[in-house]
């Protein structure tokens, strides 16, 4: 039997986001990252007698709009605690923190599978998303501590406290994820949440979204959980599934072999693929949390609650099932677009214009990404605007330009003239098509020729359709158009064949 | 130089010409000069002092002055002072040198007060004798073989020996009160959260009170007016508005108010014979005013000075973890390490009543023992408060000794921690309640040494509190 089917994982999260405030956590010094070591520091970063903290009304902002998106409880009033421990980078010798008062209690973060297993109702085994639920522990608010900075070839380590202070939101799971891939479709779905609501740019690489792993592993069927360890050093997405699949491995092999082990802290090798331990639970740090007598409670009410609402943007879930049930858009393109904030927002913008969500969902993800991959630009850096993009789609719905043409001359001129509409272009350009046949008899007696053309180059084809094989006026069709390249409007053609062919 | 007792005194010979702020200066200066043995001032600001003071001078020439031109100030080694050096009388804090001013301070300042020095006291204002300084004893003025209580020791003995017009003290279990009754002089603990504590060295966040001391109520009275109140850097301190303490202090002898004694303070047997027997003399002639004096039973009384320690020493091993040799002050040269660097600095940096402290507040906050002391203390605190309060609704005031005895001789308690721990018992009440108390002078002991009587308010009764004490401190 493989250790697949006999076993499974048991996985918690802790994600810490940090927050795009202004101010850090419990004073007012500026929170960017980047800047030159110890320079966005003061007497309060570096703890000097007699500084006192204060709290950031902003991170509370922040932390109400997870929690409200996510369905948590917002408690009314919570204290902070110190969370103490002795750390080079940890100025103050404590983290202000929340212990047992989280601004956030409970809630579910939903998450989209994609399943291919046969089953009777999906007995091609196609692959289908099915939604699944972690239950969220607590969302709390706490401070980030400074960076240890090892320098190869250095006696001393060096310590960068620009970061000390900076407000941060931890999510904590409960222990419900089964998977890797549950774990990272949990990470993508608190990251897009963190970007939509503007909470935190949510960049594993540059540290302000981290995650730590806490993963066991049982018999399937098992209702007590196994030892756990808890896994530190995940900064990629990738990495949080290699430290998991590793892990797996790892345990599995020491319960198979009757190896009895102890909870501890491991730090995962991005080189090598593998954890290796840090400290033994016994070693572990007894933080001696008590009420944080520095910082008055804060007190949540209705009020405060309701103002948040009032600010909160459309999420993806409702996106998507907007995109997919009112637009009809694929369950896949409805990704694509909810992916990111912006890209939805934009297509949002580009469907107050047209109704055509298809075109404008494949212009979208087509080529706008295209040139954004290309050039590895925003869609914020995009120069055509969503109105100008819409308005397009619309003139080829129009048939007042071909759809070819719009792709191949008027969108490349519009990301030159990004002011300039596609009709403007079009117009300039002389690539507009004629909708009226009386307006344009000199170039319909041209496009006739054609037709004549064509149809002395096919005269078995011809006789074919007279015959009542009518499905070849495409055919005809195709063959006009490539002869005037393009510039005809496919409907004026359509007719004019249908018309010389019955003659 | 005559020995003002009031500021209002000083401002009167200020406006008359008798005197200059800069004569104010000198003379202060030339007594912390004769009193050098005394060993209050850690340092001294003579150049900045004489300097301020002649600018202060032209101030009030052209009458643009503050309110307190001419007060002359100094400040307890735990308050900051802008690049002025901060130790707290610890060797932790070698060399450091603060980079900003409390916000009281800046008030102070605002005002035209003067600085003059740096304050000696028990090391992070933990001590009652002011024994625990990095710097050495200080010693009383009234008789230099005994102790000037503590922690703000220093602070006290500035104002009986003249060196300064008020000291800006820290009281959290009654370093300021304490030394004032050892000393003979007045000391106020305000209401926790009345004043800001921005830029007081934290011993116990929780406890910790800025507090004054003076040679009168009054003087006290308008320095509370201006440093009291609002602050932006510290959001637990009140909102509520700052009386005017100085229009408000006549005492309505009139309106007969309601005592109270708590039987156990003074009907002990502990208690020094003659502090009881000026404390029965108070009471007596406030009786004749027509004034209900009543013994009340306090059954907490004995689980006061648990519960203070226990928290205390709580906040305190967290308060002191940030000097770790790492970003300021003092680190050892001896270690090789990182967790030796941790050890050895905080050793070597620290005396020993701050690292028992330390040790004892790690142990009541261990995951093993957290129950049975912080938490049980946290609810016996909230218990304190409640009977304390119950206390008030009925009686204006409570009545007390300051300690169970005058001034002790130096060592007296170096045997026995214990017994030095006992002499807070009554001073720490106010502490874990949040109350203001003063400690008023009350007469001497037969040894000539100064004993205080402690008077304690309710909530934000500071007002009250003062013009009482100074009607006690001129009528009886």
């Amino acid at each position: 039997m493989i250790m697949k089917d006999k076993y499974e994982l048991v996985i918690g999260l802790e994600v810490h986001a940090q927050l795009q405030t202004v101010s850090k956590a419990y004073f007012s010094e500026e929170n960017t990252y980047g800047s030159m070591p110890n320079t966005n520091i003061s007497v309060l970063t570096l703890a000097h007698p007699g500084t006192l903290p204060k709290a950031n009304k902003t991170s509370f902002d922040y932390a109400i709009k997870m929690g409200l998106a996510l369905g948590s409880q917002i408690t009314e009033e919570t204290i902070f605690a110190r969370k103490n421990y002795f750390y080079p980078d940890l100025p103050k010798g404590y983290q202000i923190t929340q212990d047992k008062t989280p601004i956030c209690i409970g809630g579910n973060v939903i998450i989209n599978l994609k399943d291919n297993q046969i089953t009777p109702e999906n007995p091609e085994g196609k692959t289908i998303n099915k939604e699944h639920s972690i239950r969220l522990t607590r969302i709390h608010l706490e401070e980030d501590a400074g960076k240890s900075l090892h320098i190869d070839g250095e006696e001393e380590s060096f310590i960068d406290l620009n970061r000390a202070g900076v407000p941060l939101i931890e999510f904590v799971s409960e222990p419900d994820i089964r998977s890797a891939d549950e774990a990272h479709a949990y990470l993508t779905e608190i990251r897009k949440l963190v970007r939509y609501l503007d909470v935190c740019d949510g960049n594993m690489e540059e540290g302000s979204l981290r995650c730590d792993v806490n993963i066991s592993v049982r018999l399937i069927g098992a209702t007590e959980y196994g030892t756990r360890a808890e896994i530190k050093n995940l900064n990629s997405f990738s990495n949080v599934k290699r430290a998991i699949e590793y892990e797996f491995e790892r345990q599995t092999a020491l319960v198979e072999q009757n190896i009895t082990f102890g909870q501890e802290t491991r730090m995962f090798d991005a080189t090598t693929g593998t954890t290796t331990s840090l400290r033994m639970k016994e070693a572990m740090n007894d933080y001696r949390y008590f009420p944080e007598p520095d910082l008055t409670p804060v007190v949540v009410d209705k009020t405060w609650i309701e103002r948040i609402k009032n600010l909160m943007p459309a999420l993806p879930r409702a996106l998507f099932l907007k995109f997919t049930k009112e637009y009809n858009l694929s369950d896949y393109d409805a990704e694509v677009i909810t992916a990111e904030k912006e890209t939805a927002m934009y297509f949002e913008e580009m469907c107050k214009i047209t109704k055509n969500y298809k075109a404008a969902c494949n212009w979208l993800t087509g080529n706008i990404k295209g040139y954004l991959n290309e050039r590895t630009l925003a869609l914020n850096q995009f120069p055509i605007s969503a109105k100008n993009m819409a308005e397009m789609v619309n003139l080829i719905d129009a048939g007042k330009i071909n759809h070819n043409i719009a792709a191949k001359q008027i969108y490349p001129k519009m990301l030159e003239n990004p002011t300039k509409s596609a009709e403007m272009i079009a117009t300039e350009d002389n690539l507009l098509l004629s909708t009226n046949i009386a307006d344009n008899e000199a170039f319909n007696l041209e496009v006739e020729g054609f037709i004549g053309e064509i149809m002395a180059n096919f005269p078995a084809k011809v006789a074919e359709y007279k015959a009542g094989k009518t499905g070849l006026l495409g055919m005809f069709v195709g063959e006009v158009m490539k002869k005037t390249k393009g510039k005809a409007n496919p409907k004026t053609v359509n007719e004019l064949v249908v018309k010389m062919l019955a003659l | 130089m005559t020995n003002y007792i009031t500021f209002s005194a000083i401002q009167n010979d200020l406006k008359s010409g008798k005197i200059t702020c800069k004569s104010l200066v000198e003379h202060h200066l030339s007594r912390i000069e004769s009193k050098k043995n005394l060993n209050v001032f850690l340092s001294v600001y003579a150049d900045e002092a004489l300097a301020k003071a002649e600018k202060i001078d032209e101030k009030i020439k052209n009458n643009t002055q503050g309110r307190l031109a001419g007060m002359i100030i100094g400040l307890k080694d735990v308050i900051c002072y802008e690049n002025h050096p901060l130790q707290a009388s610890s060797r932790i804090l070698d060399g450091f040198v603060s980079q900003f001013s409390a916000t009281i301070v800046e008030r102070l300042l605002a005002e035209d007060a003067i600085i003059i020095g740096r304050q000696n006291c028990d090391e992070f204002a933990m001590g009652s004798t002011n024994e625990n300084s990095a710097f050495g004893n200080v010693l009383n003025d009234a008789d230099n073989s005994r102790v000037p209580g503590g922690s703000s020791g220093a602070s006290a003995v500035a104002i009986q020996a003249d060196l300064c017009q008020i000291s800006i003290g820290s009281d959290t279990g009654g370093s300021v009160r304490q030394p004032a009754s050892f000393c003979g002089v007045v000391g106020l603990k305000p209401t926790y959260s009345r004043l800001s504590r921005y830029g007081l060295a934290a011993y116990a966040s929780s406890f910790d009170c800025i507090g004054v001391i003076g040679k009168s109520v009054e003087d006290i009275a308008l320095i509370m007016e201006i440093v009291a109140g609002k602050d932006d850097f510290d959001s637990t301190v009140s909102s509520k508005d700052v009386p005017k303490y100085t229009q408000n202090l006549t005492f309505d002898n009139n309106k007969k108010i309601k005592i109270a004694y708590i039987k156990e303070t003074i009907e002990n047997d502990a208690l020094q014979p003659e502090i009881k027997t000026a404390i029965n003399q108070k009471i007596a002639f406030l009786r004749e005013q027509g004034h209900t004096v009543e013994a009340v039973d306090f059954p907490l009384l004995s689980v006061i000075l648990p519960t203070y320690y226990i928290l205390t020493t709580a906040e305190a091993s967290s308060n002191l973890s940030r000097y770790d040799g790492v970003k300021y002050g003092f680190r050892s040269k001896n270690a090789e390490n990182l967790e030796q660097m941790y050890k050895k600095t905080r050793s070597e940096g620290f005396g020993k009543t701050v690292k028992e402290r330390i040790m004892l507040g790690t142990f009541v906050l261990s995951a093993s023992y957290y129950d049975a002391y912080y938490t049980k203390a946290q609810k016996v605190r909230r218990l304190i408060q409640e009977k304390t309060e119950e206390i008030f609704k009925e009686y204006n005031f409570i009545l007390s000794p300051n300690a169970p005895t005058t001034a002790p001789k130096f060592g007296s308690f170096s045997e026995d921690p214990i017994q030095m721990y006992l002499a807070d018992i009554f001073s720490v009440q106010a502490n874990v309640v949040g109350m203001p108390a003063i400690s008023i002078p009350c007469g001497k002991d037969n040894e000539n040494m100064p004993i205080g009587l402690q008077i304690m308010a309710d909530f934000f009764e500071e007002e009250k509190l003062m013009s009482f004490s100074d009607y006690l401190i001129k009528n009886s």
